[in-house]
């Protein structure tokens, strides 16, 4: 294999491990940019990904398995919502505890109803989402570097792919030039302020935590019927802290979220492609010294060396009403 | 017929719990005037208000908007009938632009485009109108804090406000800015607005109002009309017996120095610098005062010598010996008390009982315990003999801290630090948000403190406070020392170097 093929392949991974961390980083980007923490991402993903698989296992239709992730991340960021903005409970400790609800549930529900040790019935044809060949592949692929990188990394990939791309000028677009997004952004620094300019900031928050939802279930979907065909024990595997990582390192900010995002799947695709080959000079690299990247290169920014990243003034912290 | 008053209150009674914070009140606005509401922390003006803006029902009484009667359920309806709040502490959203800010709430319709123009034309009629000119796109973190009021008023002018109540809106302004802010009030009520101006500030009252009502615990105790009554007559009614507004004090009689900073500059956790070579002696027997707008560095300077801030490069001697690397416990062992700026913060732990923060960071002396323990016994009785000669109310030391008032706590913390009898006193913002009484009391000790010959440094945004207490006065802009003045210097002198302007 040539360099060039060996990057295009490392280019068509790469987007496909970054689109979950998208959607994730998205999801967590209209929380945090509310002012409520959500480390409950990793949980929402699997809970999606359990439920995306069961009914599109069910159904044998994609979209109501997307459907069903989507219902039941939102019904996980409402019982967020509901320890932290109405009972203005602690964000993290609540996120904390829909992770182990997530992880502990989802391979007890699989086991109890396929008896499969955790996992979901393998999923074939319409119950996933497949791949799509865009038009003109067969025409451009001898034209050279143009036609591989159009057939194996823009063509190829499935239609939540695509959506994932989609969110991200939506998102942005949402946030600042919206009244939503202005009220949401200006929640996250000084609730107060929106209080006293006669808007609910409960009612504001509950809003922010359903779009959230809705973002984290595409990112349980893709994972479970989209990228694989089924769902299996523990499948997010830690995707919902690289997002929250990708979030902080883009400040954020939409646009530099997908960027952050690709960066990171960037650096697992070179994790997995050099798996058990030597580096020269340096010898096998173990795979764990690219996983770890994402947090370091986050550590390093919250050090300070890339810039202040600036946390929204109000996050994690409940709104009280003063005296 | 005349017109209908701007607001009328009628028997508004609100309980919170066992405390009974507005007592069947009655106040009547007129229209286009400026009507003062002053009294003591905590005789329920900021209630009062909050119940006018919605924040908090009444539970019983009728409030009427240009006669007629209105239900305030919330900020919105507030707001729908015309009533526009400026608070003490600004609702601003710090990292949006000035535009963004007024618009939040009032955006006119689902995208923001479509408000934006209309928007920008409204704040240009507004500046034109009434002289408040801020350029709509500044950050309003970037803005100087008198221009970060503007855009307060111009919020709630946006809605429409006739009437507007500002909650203490001169206590983080230079004089300067806010003499600029009653200008522009005086403007607004010419052109028919109505201003409620909520104040602990006497000076403020006679200045600008045209009456004033006055609030002792919970109850309005008097209107008068501004130019038929005097500060005498106020502050007495305010505090329910006369009050001695000057400190009498004799002539000082400075001995030796006893602090010395040389060359300090201190740079704080961002790295910017916030003191910057800044030089001053404080003899026994004297009170050196600093004045300044707050945030011009004095807090840094306060924590330098305090131990609580590592300077950057500089000398802070202390009886002729160095101590820049001195902890706090260390300095107060050489006999440096330090009353902090801000008492929540710093100066006490507010979910202690009370005999605990009164020998905080003094707990390790022998006679409030031996080794690792601690003999409760003493301190309480420790305890309660402050609670007598300081006053404390009420007088149980076994209550939460936080229970007290802020008059109060602070006595708890001035208590502490003069009690133990040091060499050197260095006080920050003494009675920030003290009411009338405690004031005088604080003020009395301050003075007790530099006759009994010790060294007291003492920091206040207060300019009053500084004049009457000081007998040397140093004053601070952005980090430097600008300049000293004796307490005779005219307000006006002083003032303008607060503002940088010498």
């Amino acid at each position: 294999m040539d360099y060039f093929d060996i990057f295009v392949s490392i280019l068509g991974s790469t987007i496909r491990l970054s689109i979950p961390l998208i959607f994730t980083a998205l999801a967590g980007l209209f929380s945090e940019r509310a002012g409520i923490f959500d480390i409950g991402l990793e949980g929402k993903m699997l809970a999606a990904a359990f439920a995306a698989a069961c009914l599109a296992y069910v159904s044998g239709n994609a979209w109501i398995g997307l459907l069903g992730g989507i219902g039941i991340s939102i019904v996980f960021s409402l019982i967020h919502g509901f320890a932290s903005i109405t009972n203005r409970g602690n964000q993290i400790v609540s996120g904390v505890a829909l992770n182990f609800i997530a992880a502990g549930l989802t391979v007890v529900l699989a086991q109890a109803w396929f008896n499969q040790g955790g996992r979901t019935p393998s999923l074939a044809g319409e119950a996933r989402f497949l791949p799509i060949i865009l038009p003109g592949v067969d025409v451009m692929r001898d034209v050279p570097i143009i036609g591989p990188l159009y057939a194996n990394v823009i063509s190829g990939n499935n239609i939540l792919t695509y959506l994932a791309f989609a969110a991200v000028p939506l998102s942005w677009w949402v946030l600042y030039r919206t009244r939503f997004g202005l009220r949401l952004r200006a929640v996250g620094e000084n609730p107060a302020a929106v209080d006293t300019a006669g808007i609910s900031v409960i009612w504001l928050r509950y809003r922010a935590l359903v779009v959230t939802g809705f973002l984290g279930g595409f990112a349980g979907a893709y994972l479970s019927i989209a990228q694989s065909a089924a769902f299996i024990n523990n499948m997010s595997a830690g995707k919902g802290y690289i997002a929250l990582a990708a979030l902080v390192f883009a400040k954020w900010k939409p646009v530099p979220v997908m960027f952050a995002c690709l960066l990171f799947g960037f650096l697992d695709a070179v994790g997995n492609f050099m798996q058990g080959k030597p580096v020269p000079g340096i010898g096998e690299v173990p795979v764990q010294a690219f996983q770890v990247m994402p947090y370091v290169l986050t550590c390093v920014l919250l050090a300070g060396f890339i810039g202040i990243a600036h946390p929204p003034k109000a996050g994690g912290v409940p709104y009280v009403k003063e005296r | 017929m005349t017109p209908h008053p701007a607001i009328e209150l009628a028997g508004i009674d609100k309980s919170f719990g066992a405390v009974h914070a507005n007592k069947n009140i009655n106040l009547t606005v007129a229209k286009g005037s400026i009507h003062g509401i002053i009294g003591e922390n905590g005789a329920g003006k900021s209630t009062l208000m909050s119940i006018l803006y919605g924040f908090y029902q009444a539970d019983r009484g009728e409030i009427r908007i240009d006669g007629k009667a209105v239900t305030i359920r919330d900020s919105q309806t507030a707001i729908a009938s015309g009533i526009g709040m400026v608070h003490q502490h600004f609702m601003l959203v710090e990292n949006f632009t000035v535009l963004e800010n007024v618009m939040l709430g009032a955006e006119g319709g689902q995208l923001l485009a479509k408000g934006v123009s209309g928007a920008r034309k409204e704040l240009k009629r507004l500046e034109a109108e009434y002289g408040l000119d801020v350029d709509p796109d500044a950050v309003i973190e970037e803005l100087p804090v008198g221009k970060q009021q503007r855009v307060e008023i111009l919020k709630a002018l946006y809605r429409g406000a006739e009437i507007l109540i500002l909650d203490e809106p001169t206590g983080v302004l230079t004089p300067a800015e806010a003499d600029h802010l009653f200008r522009i009030l005086k403007v607004l009520r010419d052109q028919g607005k109505t201003i409620l101006l909520i104040t602990h500030k006497l000076r403020e009252i006679m200045a600008i109002t045209d009456e004033v009502s006055v609030m002792r615990r919970g109850e309005m105790v008097a209107t008068r009309r501004t130019a038929e009554t005097t500060v005498e007559e106020l502050a007495e009614l305010m505090v329910g017996r006369r009050v001695l507004l000057r400190v009498e004090k004799g002539e000082a009689q400075p001995g030796k120095v006893l602090l010395s900073v040389k060359n300090l500059t201190v740079k704080d956790g961002r790295g910017v610098t916030m003191v910057d070579n800044v030089s001053f002696d404080v003899r026994e027997g004297e009170i050196l005062g600093i004045a300044g707008v707050a945030g011009n560095g004095q807090s840094e300077l306060l924590e330098a010598i305090a131990g609580i801030r590592k300077p950057t490069s500089g000398e802070i001697l202390i009886d002729g010996q160095p101590v820049a690397g001195l902890d706090p416990a260390q300095l107060r062992q050489i006999g440096l008390a330090h009353i902090p700026e801000d008492r929540h913060h710093m100066g006490l732990v507010l979910k202690f009982e009370e005999y605990e923060n009164s020998v905080l960071g003094y707990h390790r002396e022998p006679r409030y315990g031996r080794g690792a323990l601690l003999d409760l016994d003493a301190i309480r009785k420790d305890a309660e003999e402050k609670i007598a000669k300081y006053d404390i109310r009420p007088p149980n030391p076994r209550l939460k801290t936080a229970n007290f008032s802020g008059g109060n706590q602070q006595k708890i913390v001035v208590a502490r630090e003069i009690e133990r009898d040091p060499k050197m006193l260095i006080i920050g913002q003494p009675t920030r948000g003290v009411d009338i009484g405690a004031i005088e009391f604080i003020h009395r000790r301050i003075i007790e403190m530099r006759e009994a010959q010790k060294a007291v440094l003492l920091v206040s945004v207060e300019l009053d406070e500084i004049r009457s207490l000081s007998d040397r006065i140093i004053v601070m802009f952005a980090g430097k020392v600008v300049g000293e003045e004796t307490p005779d210097a005219g307000e006006q002198t002083l003032g303008l170097m607060m503002a940088g302007a010498v």
